[in-house]
């Protein structure tokens, strides 16, 4: 099997965004595979943020087309099929863990035995299997961040997006998660996945790079330390970054 | 809209306020306390009789009107309303959800606060008793929507509890509670025509007054629950998939 053969999960087609008098995305074209884990880099304020919501269809005054898993982005359809795990944890901090998987599985139309088992599933992938009877609120910043995600895995998404899934939790538990993120992807799903952190970089299949809205590189870990001839890929980042900043003063 | 959806988030609001007994508690015994103090200060006149009935009808509105807008704002603001908005969850379902829920909190909070009134302070209802309790629960649906509808302009907490007194405190001065709205000036009574407390309050002051009243407060009770549609309705517009 070849990686050219397997259809994208997401294309984006000369895409911007305008945000008050500013273009948060300005005229991005890229296209993302799928059964395969992405990963989407930039310094804060990129742009990441922005062009995630673009591809669920949330985010406002959009130009360009977004194919998301061949419809056109935010179409209703998709919302069955697409998870997104947004940056601040977006979980009920009032409600039981369970209380708050219960309800984001009953929105997805899951039945009442497909429910229990789902709940069980998704909290031992975030390793919080014996918390489902906590109250969110009471948990520590990594454990909520963890409760977030899990609600992202349940109904069996085919295209999962995540902005920052693990910032705050504990190295051991980060590798856990790309692994599961891993796993995911062999068994077909997508993955889009945010960071700013470069070491969790090399986990991926293939990166984006962006920068002040624009796609500065796309390529696999790979290619990306190849065609710069760094040594790690933090590196590499500030290579290209130097090249963008040396072609604009030219 | 889906039933499964609209129940799902009923059933997930009402877990959230089991969660915090305390603001049950204060939904339940503040307007007991209330009609208390009323009978209490006005014993031995006729004034508890003729505008007990009348307050049975605000609680439940200001109550509501102030509960839901701030819940509503916690969750455009914490992120949930995001989240929920790349489900397949409808707009009309998560207002419906938040309709239904609130109309059960509010059915409780009225029976128990008009049994207080007239078994407890003995207030003297001339139609049925439990046409106060139709109404309490039509009106703290008002309070409900327009909650929903106002926590659209507010952007902090702060602004959502002011729009209390913004929404409020003008329909109660035009309501018919301070001076009979046939006694307003001309351009105040226009403007009370098209408001929907002053409809509730014409519908108590029928019942706490006429004996045959049922067949009377019909016509308030339509307007007041089209004021509550309008509510809906107009919420859903301000509820947005797309945001900036």
């Amino acid at each position: 099997m070849t990686i050219a053969a397997a259809p994208e999960a997401v294309v984006l087609e000369d895409v911007s965004v305008t945000r008050g008098h500013r273009l948060a995305l300005d005229r991005v074209s890229v296209a993302i595979p799928s059964g395969a884990v992405v990963g989407l880099l930039g310094p804060s304020g990129s742009g990441k943020t922005t062009m995630m919501r673009a591809i669920v269809g949330v985010q406002a005054h959009v130009s360009g087309t977004i194919r998301v898993l061949g419809r056109p982005a935010g179409t209703p359809a998709l919302r069955h099929e697409v998870a997104y795990l947004t940056q601040a944890t977006s979980v009920y901090r009032d409600l039981s863990v369970e209380e708050n998987l219960r309800y984001f599985a009953g929105l997805l139309g899951l039945d009442r035995r497909a429910v229990s088992v789902a709940i069980e599933g998704v909290l031992h992938t975030v390793g919080l299997a014996d918390r489902g009877a906590d109250l969110t609120g009471r948990l520590s910043g990594g454990q909520l961040s963890r409760v977030s995600l899990a609600a992202a895995l349940l109904g069996d998404p085919r295209l999962i997006i995540l902005d920052e899934p693990t910032v705050g939790l504990d190295p051991v538990l980060r590798e856990d998660l790309w692994q599961t993120f891993a796993d995911l992807a062999r068994s077909g799903v997508s993955l889009l996945v945010s960071s700013h952190v470069m070491n969790e970089a090399a986990r991926c299949r293939q990166l984006l790079l962006l920068r002040d809205g624009r796609i500065l590189a796309t390529g696999s870990p790979g290619e990306l330390l190849e065609r710069t001839g760094a040594p790690d890929l933090d590196a590499a980042f500030l290579a290209m970054i130097g090249e963008a900043e040396a072609a604009v003063a030219a | 809209m889906s039933a499964r959806r609209t129940l799902a988030t009923a059933g997930r609001v009402l877990a959230q306020v089991r969660h915090d007994p305390r603001t049950i508690g204060l939904l339940i015994v503040v307007p007991c306390v209330l009609i208390g103090l009323m009978a209490w200060v006005f014993s031995g006149t006729p004034t508890f009789d003729r505008y007990g009935a009348l307050i049975l009808a605000l609680f439940p509105f200001i109550i509501m009107f102030i509960v839901t807008s701030v819940v509503m704002l916690r969750e455009r603001q914490g992120g949930t309303l995001e989240r929920l908005m790349t489900t397949p969850l409808g707009r009309g379902d998560l207002l419906a959800g938040y309709a239904l829920a609130f109309g059960a909190l509010a059915i409780v909070q009225a029976v128990i606060a008009t049994a207080f009134a007239v078994w407890v302070c003995g207030l003297d209802v001339a139609g049925d008793v439990w046409l106060l309790v139709v109404i309490a629960v039509l009106d703290a649906l008002l309070g409900v929507t327009l909650g929903l509808l106002g926590s659209a302009f507010a952007s902090t907490e702060l602004q959502a509890v002011q729009f209390m007194p913004a929404f409020v405190l003008p329909q109660l001065f035009l309501c018919g509670l301070f001076v009979e709205r046939d006694q307003l000036p001309r351009g105040l009574k226009q403007l009370s025509d098209v408001l929907p407390l002053s409809y509730a309050i014409d519908a108590m002051r029928t019942v706490s007054t006429q004996a045959d009243a049922a067949s009377e407060v019909w016509g308030s009770l339509g307007v007041v629950t089209g004021f509550v549609i309008g509510a809906v309705l107009l919420a859903a517009l301000t509820l947005r998939r797309r945001t900036t």
